[in-house]
């Protein structure tokens, strides 16, 4: 993912030009990194409006807020694994402007004292963060140590519990979710993992305030995002946009579409199908009707010719093999859903389920077997993709289970 | 005073579905073998008359992935 760009309008400010991880430009552009107590952090990120951009598009404030209040020092994570195939937004701004995640994370853990941070990243980004974090020690920016800590290529590597169990040293799988991680995360310190560029908005928020913050995206959800527009586009890459930007301007950003559209798949594997509506606004407010969200900024465009039944049992395939070994009900829940998802895509009934209509009704019914009965979100997050993908390709389901591809008949 | 709920360490469990016959009144097994709840719920709740057979279950689960939880 090399492409980077920002809408015109938007006022470009992750993307406002790259530093390539030069630490004299990103001084020279930003000064050094403004200190805050935890009060003040808080305060600034309720104003800001800032939520996580990691997935689940969680209120910041709050989570900083839960961290200062458990007992013991605390430890803060950034989260730049992006487990996600279809993402590269986070790999494309550690490379472009690695700094002003650096100054978020140090923000961020000087205000709620911790004495340990770590930087949880993909390995491509492992060097130029190692050499960015050198030329921070040069200079005397890190008062709070900073440890680089490689994820391994795996989806549900970038899951917060994971992502301790990761940095202390274990497998970089799930764990139960009885004790949340603020309260008792790495060593058993609370524990702040939040995505990367989630702290590089705390570090700009840090210094221009939560007026300047609230200028781009709308009221209820402020701010920019960054999007990863991949599929059938015209220039695949990384684009700054604000929250509530139309669908088309996204796409076009992009180089356009590619051929003529379908659907898109927003918010990623874990997201949700809709249909290509140029006018749609990628929000929540615009996606909730289609039980969708941005989620981590990922936009997959599907063009007419390509089956969306087939692309989306080829996901589920994909989701069901990324599976933590660990909860009975993914382990088997997911596969199964694979399996009959392949068989409608290939118009296939499935031996003992009679008519070919209970391939639907079996994905549905599954769909309900496996949701929330995991130590993660990975179950009830591919259930939800393959949920929307039931309802906007339901003419597609309809004219497989009739023998037919309309994807087929497009092209 | 809320009431207790049941929390299943998915992580630990192994479905043989021990804890279903003992407390079938809250649980089923699935077409796996693993705890469902009958209300659908992802942490049933355990009304006081259960009470004590929920503590029964959860003493005899042999990968000690239930608890009762309180909030
Ligand atoms: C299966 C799964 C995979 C995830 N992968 C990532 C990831 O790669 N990067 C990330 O930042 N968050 C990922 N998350 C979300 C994290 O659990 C967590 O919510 C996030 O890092 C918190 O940061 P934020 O609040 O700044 O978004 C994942 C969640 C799940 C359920
Ligand atoms: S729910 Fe699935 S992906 Fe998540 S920890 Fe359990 S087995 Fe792993
Ligand atoms: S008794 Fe324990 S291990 Fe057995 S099915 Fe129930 S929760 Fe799982």
């Amino acid at each position: 993912m090399t492409v980077v760009d920002a809408l015109p309008g938007v006022g470009r400010r992750l993307l406002a030009g790259p530093t390539d991880g030069r630490l004299d430009t990103h001084l020279a552009r930003y000064g050094r990194p403004p200190r805050l107590d935890g009060a003040q952090l808080v305060g600034l990120l309720r104003d800001a409006g800032l939520t996580g951009r990691g997935g689940a598009g969680f209120p910041t404030w709050r989570k900083v807020e839960a961290v200062l209040g458990a007992s013991g020092v605390p430890v803060v994570v950034g989260n730049g694994s992006e487990g996600e195939p279809a993402s590269g937004k986070d790999r494309a701004l550690m490379a472009y402007q690695p700094h002003l995640v650096l100054d978020g994370l140090q923000i961020v853990a000087g205000a709620v004292g911790a004495r340990q941070a770590y930087l949880y990243v993909a390995g491509a980004s492992a060097a130029g963060v190692g050499a960015a974090l050198g030329a921070r020690r040069g200079a005397g920016l890190d008062p709070v140590p900073v440890t680089v800590v490689v994820a391994p290529e795996r989806f549900v590597a970038g899951e917060e519990s994971a992502v301790v169990n990761a940095v202390e040293g274990r497998a970089a799988v799930p764990s139960d979710k009885r004790v949340r991680v603020t309260e008792a995360g790495v060593g058993g310190a609370p524990t702040l993992v939040q995505n990367v560029e989630t702290l590089a908005h705390l570090a700009l928020i840090a210094r221009f305030g939560p007026h300047w913050f609230r200028e781009a995206g709308t009221a209820e959800e402020p701010g920019t995002f960054l999007a990863t527009v991949g599929g059938a586009v015209g220039v695949p890459g990384v684009v700054e946009a604000g929250y509530g930007v139309r669908l088309g301007d996204l796409v076009d950003a992009a180089g356009g579409p590619a051929e003529r559209l379908q659907a898109v798949l927003v918010g990623g594997y874990h997201g949700g199908w809709v249909p290509a509506l140029p006018e749609l606004a990628v929000s929540r407010a615009g996606l909730a009707p289609y039980g969708a969200s941005p989620g981590a900024g990922i936009v997959v465009a599907l063009p007419v010719g390509v089956c969306g039944l087939v692309e989306t049992a080829r996901i589920a395939g994909y989701l069901a093999g990324e599976v933590a070994g660990q909860c009975g009900p993914c382990i088997n829940g997911l596969p199964r859903l694979a399996t009959t998802l392949t068989d409608l895509a290939h118009r296939r009934g499935r031996a003992g389920l009679g008519r070919e209509v209970d391939a639907v009704r079996e994905v549905e019914r599954l769909s309900l077997l496996v949701s929330g009965r995991g130590a993660c979100r990975h179950p009830d997050g591919s259930v939800r993709m393959i949920r929307s993908a039931m309802r906007t390709f339901a003419a597609d389901v309809a004219a497989h289970l009739a023998g037919r591809c309309l994807a087929e008949e497009a092209r | 005073m809320s009431e207790n709920r049941l929390h299943i360490d998915w992580t630990a469990c192994d479905g043989r579905g021990l804890c279903a016959e003992l407390l079938s009144e809250i649980l089923v097994e699935d077409e796996w073998g693993y705890p469902l709840a009958r209300d659908g719920a992802v942490e049933p709740a355990v009304p006081r008359a259960l009470e004590k057979n929920a503590k029964r279950a959860v003493d005899r689960c042999p990968a000690l992935a239930l608890r009762l939880v309180n909030s």
